[in-house]
């Protein structure tokens, strides 16, 4: 019988965690710092409407787009706090998560021979989707002396006349590194010097310590060349609602709508009506979730620090990102180490590209209590080296 | 005048009391001793009233009884409800009281060892108080919520050990 397998689907790396997935399901009694999702519950008000809904009969499809009242709110929602506009209608698709944004983002701008520079350390989805839709990944390295950001020489350096677009996702996973808006204009500068395309992921935006987010496509004259990606994962803890968005110029937006029209056909109809509910009323919830993840984080990072694993301040997203190179040990030997023998589950730097290396990534979103047992358990393993 | 830090203080401290100055001064990125030095502003200014547990006394199996009583009050004319509601205040039994709009005027909720011991407070102390015109008496019989805090269990939820 032939390999059926596509060369494409053979291409694609096969999960970093997945070993460790293995060993802490056979394991009792571990901490986990290893998941990537709040660990509320989504706020009550925005899962009674989804029952409701249900209740209504709202179960079928609805518009490619997504519902309208939900684009109509979001839209004034972006213009609002974040002084973006996008047209409800033309300049914005509702997706099944942000996982699926990126997906129809990257397909409808990736022709055969692209490169795409993605930054990195950064979610392990980025390569394989543009592997996936005939593009080239390539790495751009963001280092922990630039704090996490991306440094523009290194981007220049980068760049071929191959070159199509640069994905990035700040605040950052893993890293927790944020780009301030004149952080956003030097990497501006370069995207429409060398006329790329910007694919800016955003999913943390809402989880942002020191002052606010900035938005990429209010900087310079990024909007007409950036797709932005967002969704209500990670601010109102509704990761498994399977709710994003896709914003971008009509043209870009018009061509993942294709996309999204015929690999999905709409997000969850009950979603979208949660989603909406989250921006009418779901505002102070929110709040007091930054506000308890930024106690944590502070709680968190002087602990580690105090412990012996150097770590800078992260100003975003949910993740502290601490250095382990003066144990001797590598990322993946330490979290291995860790979780078979003080059970504490961590995510290898490495796992999340060049430059994670040397560091482990540590979710804090889990209560205070559990991260005081993990920085113990850690301190003891620290003592044991 | 309180400002946005002493309610964040007064927050962390609302939810769990019996953090050390420390741990909140790590928490709230402020020094140990101004930590210190807010708390003990807001104690004398008496923002804090006390430092107190939410307890889940069915749980705890003590026996006890409360009951939510309304009543009807005809105000006194410079004072208002303002005396009526401080001579109920003193009582031991009265654990909340407060001015209420609609139908009744004041709410209280009470506590005693038995049912027996409430109505006797409340038909012996309290209805024959003078300006008190009605009394409505609500016996507790099971609280799911008190001060923010749910008294049920939560199953928990599965979450995966690892995500990226």
């Amino acid at each position: 019988m032939r390999n059926f397998v596509s060369q494409r689907a053979q291409e694609i790396p096969p999960s970093g965690i997945r070993k460790f997935f293995d060993l802490v399901l056979t394991m009792d009694d571990v901490v986990s710092l290893g998941v990537g999702e709040p660990d509320f519950n989504t706020p009550w008000n925005i899962c009674e409407s989804g029952i409701y809904s249900i209740e209504q009969g709202g179960t079928s499809y609805t518009s490619n787009r997504g519902l309208q009242a939900l684009r109509d709110t979001l839209s004034r929602y972006l213009a609002q706090h974040y002084g973006v506009n996008y047209d409800n209608n033309s300049e914005m698709i509702i997706t099944t998560g942000v996982s699926e944004a990126l997906d129809i983002a990257v397909r409808a701008i990736t022709d055969p021979g692209d490169e795409v520079i993605v930054a990195q350390p950064g979610y392990v989805s980025y390569g394989p989707c543009i592997t996936l839709a005939g593009g080239t990944p390539v790495p751009l390295r963001c280092t922990e002396k630039d704090h996490f950001k991306i440094n523009p020489d290194t981007l220049a350096e980068q760049i071929t006349p191959k070159t199509k677009a640069l994905v990035m996702n700040f605040p950052n996973n893993p890293t927790g590194g944020v780009m301030t808006k004149s952080d956003l204009k030097a990497v501006a500068d370069i995207i429409i010097d060398h006329d790329l395309l910007l694919i800016s992921d955003e999913v943390y935006a809402e989880l942002t310590y020191e002052g606010s987010h900035c938005v990429a496509a209010t900087v310079s004259d990024l909007w007409e060349r950036t797709i932005t990606l967002n969704g209500f994962s990670k601010a109102y803890a509704m990761t498994g609602w399977r709710i994003g968005y896709l914003c971008a110029p009509e043209e870009l937006c018009d061509a993942a709508l294709k996309i999204h029209q015929y690999v999905m056909l709409c997000a969850p109809v009950m979603g979208q009506v949660g989603a909406l509910e989250a921006l009418r009323s779901a505002e102070e919830d929110k709040n007091n979730m930054v506000n308890e993840y930024r106690l944590r984080r502070n709680l968190f990072v002087a602990g580690l620090n105090r412990i012996g694993l150097p770590c800078h301040v992260p100003e975003g997203a949910f993740y502290a990102f601490p250095s382990v190179e003066k144990t001797g040990l590598s990322d993946t030997e330490f979290a291995e180490r860790l979780l078979k023998e003080q059970k504490v589950a961590v995510v290898p730097g490495s796992v999340f590209g060049p430059g994670g290396e040397g560091h482990l990534r540590c979710a804090y979103a889990v209560s205070r209590k559990e991260l005081g047992e993990a920085l113990e358990r850690m301190d003891r393993f620290l003592q044991s080296l | 005048m309180t400002d946005e830090k002493d309610l964040e203080l007064l927050r962390i401290l609302e939810e769990n009391s019996r953090l050390s100055t420390e741990e909140i001064a790590t928490m709230t990125s402020l020094a140990a001793a101004e930590v210190a030095r807010r708390i003990g502003a807001l104690e004398a200014a008496q923002v804090i009233k006390r430092y107190s547990t939410v307890v889940n006394w069915e749980k705890a199996g003590n026996g006890e009884v409360s009951a939510i009583i309304e009543l009807k009050v005809s105000p006194e004319r410079d004072f208002g409800y303002d005396r009526i509601a401080e001579r109920l205040s003193r009582f031991r039994q009265v654990r909340s009281l407060r001015l209420i709009t609609g139908t009744y005027d004041l709410q209280l909720i009470v506590s005693g060892k038995n049912m027996q011991e409430v109505s006797r407070f409340v038909s012996e102390h309290v209805a024959p108080m003078d300006r008190i015109r009605e009394t409505a008496t609500h016996i507790i019989m099971k609280s799911y919520k008190e001060n923010g805090n749910a008294f049920f269990e939560q199953p928990e939820t599965e979450r995966l050990p690892y995500c990226p």
